[in-house]
């Protein structure tokens, strides 16, 4: 470590606290908005401080919703989001470590061009292939459903590759163990890979966790109905731009409860995020 | 306990890559023997081929009884002890040496008695409860060689299991080694490339090189009549000294350093051939006139020996000499080489011309 004297020993701390305040300045207007009554926040005349009606607002927001063009709590929409996420974020953990799984430790005609398909995958994102996807979601009637929401986005290419890269590492003398223990693979995968896995596997929840609770091009597609919207979609659909006024205060209270969950999700697993990232249980 | 049997194994890898050829070997029942070659000998290999872990390209491998070619590691009725431990990092000692039980079926109390059993044998008791990363390098190893005892296997397979310690712990464990030996009696196939290792472990060494068996036999057997040039080189701390040599008469072989008298009862030799002589049956006679002039240009101190330095003409001679004499560095000695210290192989195949 260097030894830091005199103005040098601030230094760091007051350029992360600029850091700081940079990223976190804008949340805390959203959150000061969000306690206003609308028309204060409207007429762009809104104090540094909270106002009186954190409660009525909130209230409102969770459980009655706004008068934009979605009317739709914004409870529904919470869980609508919740569900789509984790489903897309195990769902992708559970294809991924069985075909990274596969392309590891058997060995099969064509394994390395099955391994490169899932590769190229990467290029090919929802919104490049987005008119074929839609097509056969619409075909499958699996519009305005958790289904549609969540299979067309669990193939994943990133998290297949995450695996095999820590497959790889699994020294072979555990395979050939396993072998003379008696346990074949698929023992040998639900006891040794999948605990071996453990903080991979939950790395890899939070990006993923994060990537699908903020989905919007594909989930506005896919669905019509209020009662099957996200939240994301919510808070865009709340900001009316026609005639009627924005209930600005419930849009910004909105957008806090949106940035709720997938906080709680980093904060609560950030220990075995860094740890996944960072080190290997060998 | 069964003895292995191995007949005309090969094994060719893709890219056709013969790693171990035409090999045939008995380990009898009860045996420890040990696999000694150089690095990519091909007794890694050859050992796992008998553990399953590599199929066999052709030949047959027998344990007990039965052919196991094609049979399955688990069924087999092995255990073997990994270099790198191979220990699983999640689960404790205990799971650890009672995992290959419980997949067979064994039931509980018969787990939990053999594992207490085997860890009492091992001492390795007060940890059972412990995660491998929480134990050292020896622990670790006695953890190893327990999930292989508890499973009172017909053959025990070592794959170079000290070479992951330092040294001395490689002693104790290779002293623990053969105490385990002795007490469970089991056949033993030990793969190494140490011969203090392979010289103190085993009851039958076979020496191997190039995919192929150099020489079968007990431990002095391979040091005293080696069988090869090779076995000669690989087997002795410092090497034995090798070099060119031409039959002048019956029972005299003249050398770069002289001519020597050589046992005719052991060897039939005429014409050109290589001489080998250990270092340390060379003596130094003193400084008289008769014997091999020898300068010493470098003396290295081993403490309990003393190895000098020096050459036969131009071939490189090492002498071992008792620490506790003269320093002869720089000094012009006499050697005394006996006949039973001369070893002669054939100058082309380098196999040994023992009678």
């Amino acid at each position: 470590m260097v030894e830091h004297r005199g103005f040098s020993r601030f230094l760091p701390h007051i350029v992360l606290v600029i850091g700081v305040a940079i990223v976190a300045f804008p949340v805390y207007l959203c959150f000061v908005g969000s306690t206003h009554p609308q028309d204060i926040v409207a007429n762009g005349q809104m104090p540094l401080t909270p106002g009186p009606l954190f409660f009525e607002t909130y209230y409102k927001t969770l459980f009655v919703g706004s008068s934009g063009s979605t009317r739709e709590p914004v409870a529904t929409m919470l869980m609508n989001s919740f569900i789509m996420a984790c489903i897309i974020a195990l769902g992708k953990i559970a294809i991924s470590i069985l075909s990274a799984f596969a392309v590891v430790y058997f060995k099969f005609p064509f394994r390395m061009a099955a391994f490169w398909l899932i590769f190229i995958t990467l290029m090919l994102p929802v919104e490049v292939r987005i008119y074929p996807t839609y097509k056969i979601a619409s075909d499958l009637n699996l519009l305005d459903s958790y289904a549609g929401l969540t299979i067309p986005l669990i193939a994943s290419a990133t998290a297949t590759l995450f695996f095999r890269q820590f497959f790889l590492t699994i020294p072979d003398e555990l395979v050939e163990a396993s072998k003379l223990d008696g346990a074949g693979p698929l023992r040998f995968f639900w006891d040794t890979v999948l605990p071996l896995s453990r903080t991979n596997i939950a790395a890899l929840f939070v990006i993923l966790f994060i990537y699908g609770w903020n989905q919007y091009l594909w989930p506005i597609l896919i669905t019509t109905r209020d009662d099957m919207q996200t939240i994301v979609i919510g808070i865009k659909k709340m900001i009316v731009t026609a005639d009627a006024l924005t209930e600005w205060n419930v849009v910004l209270a909105t957008a806090m409860l949106a940035m709720l969950p997938p906080v709680m999700v980093v904060v609560l697993m950030q220990r075995w995020f860094v740890k996944g990232l960072v080190e290997t249980e060998k | 306990m069964a003895q292995v049997e191995l007949s005309d194994i090969r094994k060719v890898y893709p890219g056709n890559v013969e790693a171990v050829r035409e090999v045939s070997l008995t380990v009898p029942n009860g045996s420890f023997t040990v696999l000694l070659g150089p690095s990519g000998c091909g007794k890694s290999t050859l050992l796992r081929m008998i553990a399953g872990l590599e199929t066999i390209t052709s030949g047959t491998c027998k344990i007990g009884e039965r052919v196991v070619n094609d049979i399955e590691p688990a069924a087999r009725d092995i255990a073997m002890v990994f270099q790198n431990y191979a220990l699983y990092p999640h689960m404790s000692v205990y799971d650890n040496m009672a995992y290959g039980l419980r997949n067979r079926g064994t039931p509980k109390p018969e787990i939990e008695q053999r594992v207490r059993e085997a860890a009492k044998l091992l001492a390795i008791e007060d940890f059972l409860a412990r995660k491998p990363r929480a134990l050292s390098g020896g622990q670790r190893q006695r953890v190893a060689m327990g999930r292989a005892i508890v499973r009172e296997p017909q053959v025990f397979l070592f794959d170079e299991p000290l070479s992951n310690l330092d040294a001395k712990l490689r002693v104790t464990m290779r002293l623990e080694i053969k105490r385990l030996h002795n007490r469970l009696n089991a056949t033993s196939i030990f793969v190494t490339h140490d011969q203090v290792e392979a010289m103190t472990l085993a009851d039958q060494v076979v020496v191997m090189n190039a995919g192929l068996i150099e020489q079968i036999g007990a431990p002095g057997e391979v040091y005293r009549h080696p069988a090869s040039r090779f076995v000669a080189s690989f087997i002795g701390s410092p090497a034995m000294n090798l070099m060119p040599g031409k039959i002048v008469e019956p029972g005299v072989v003249e050398t770069p350093g002289g001519k020597l008298a050589f046992d005719t009862a052991r060897f039939d030799a005429s014409g050109e051939v290589e001489v080998g002589i250990r270092p340390e049956d060379i003596h130094v006679a003193g400084s008289g006139t008769s014997g091999i002039p020898f300068a010493a240009e470098l003396v290295e101190e081993l403490g309990a020996t003393r190895l000098l330095h020096g050459n036969f003409g131009a071939t490189p001679i090492i002498v071992a000499v008792p620490a506790s004499g003269t320093i002869y560095e720089n000094k012009e000695v006499r050697l005394s080489i006996g006949p039973a210290a001369i070893h002669l192989f054939d100058k082309t195949t380098g196999k040994s011309l023992a009678r």
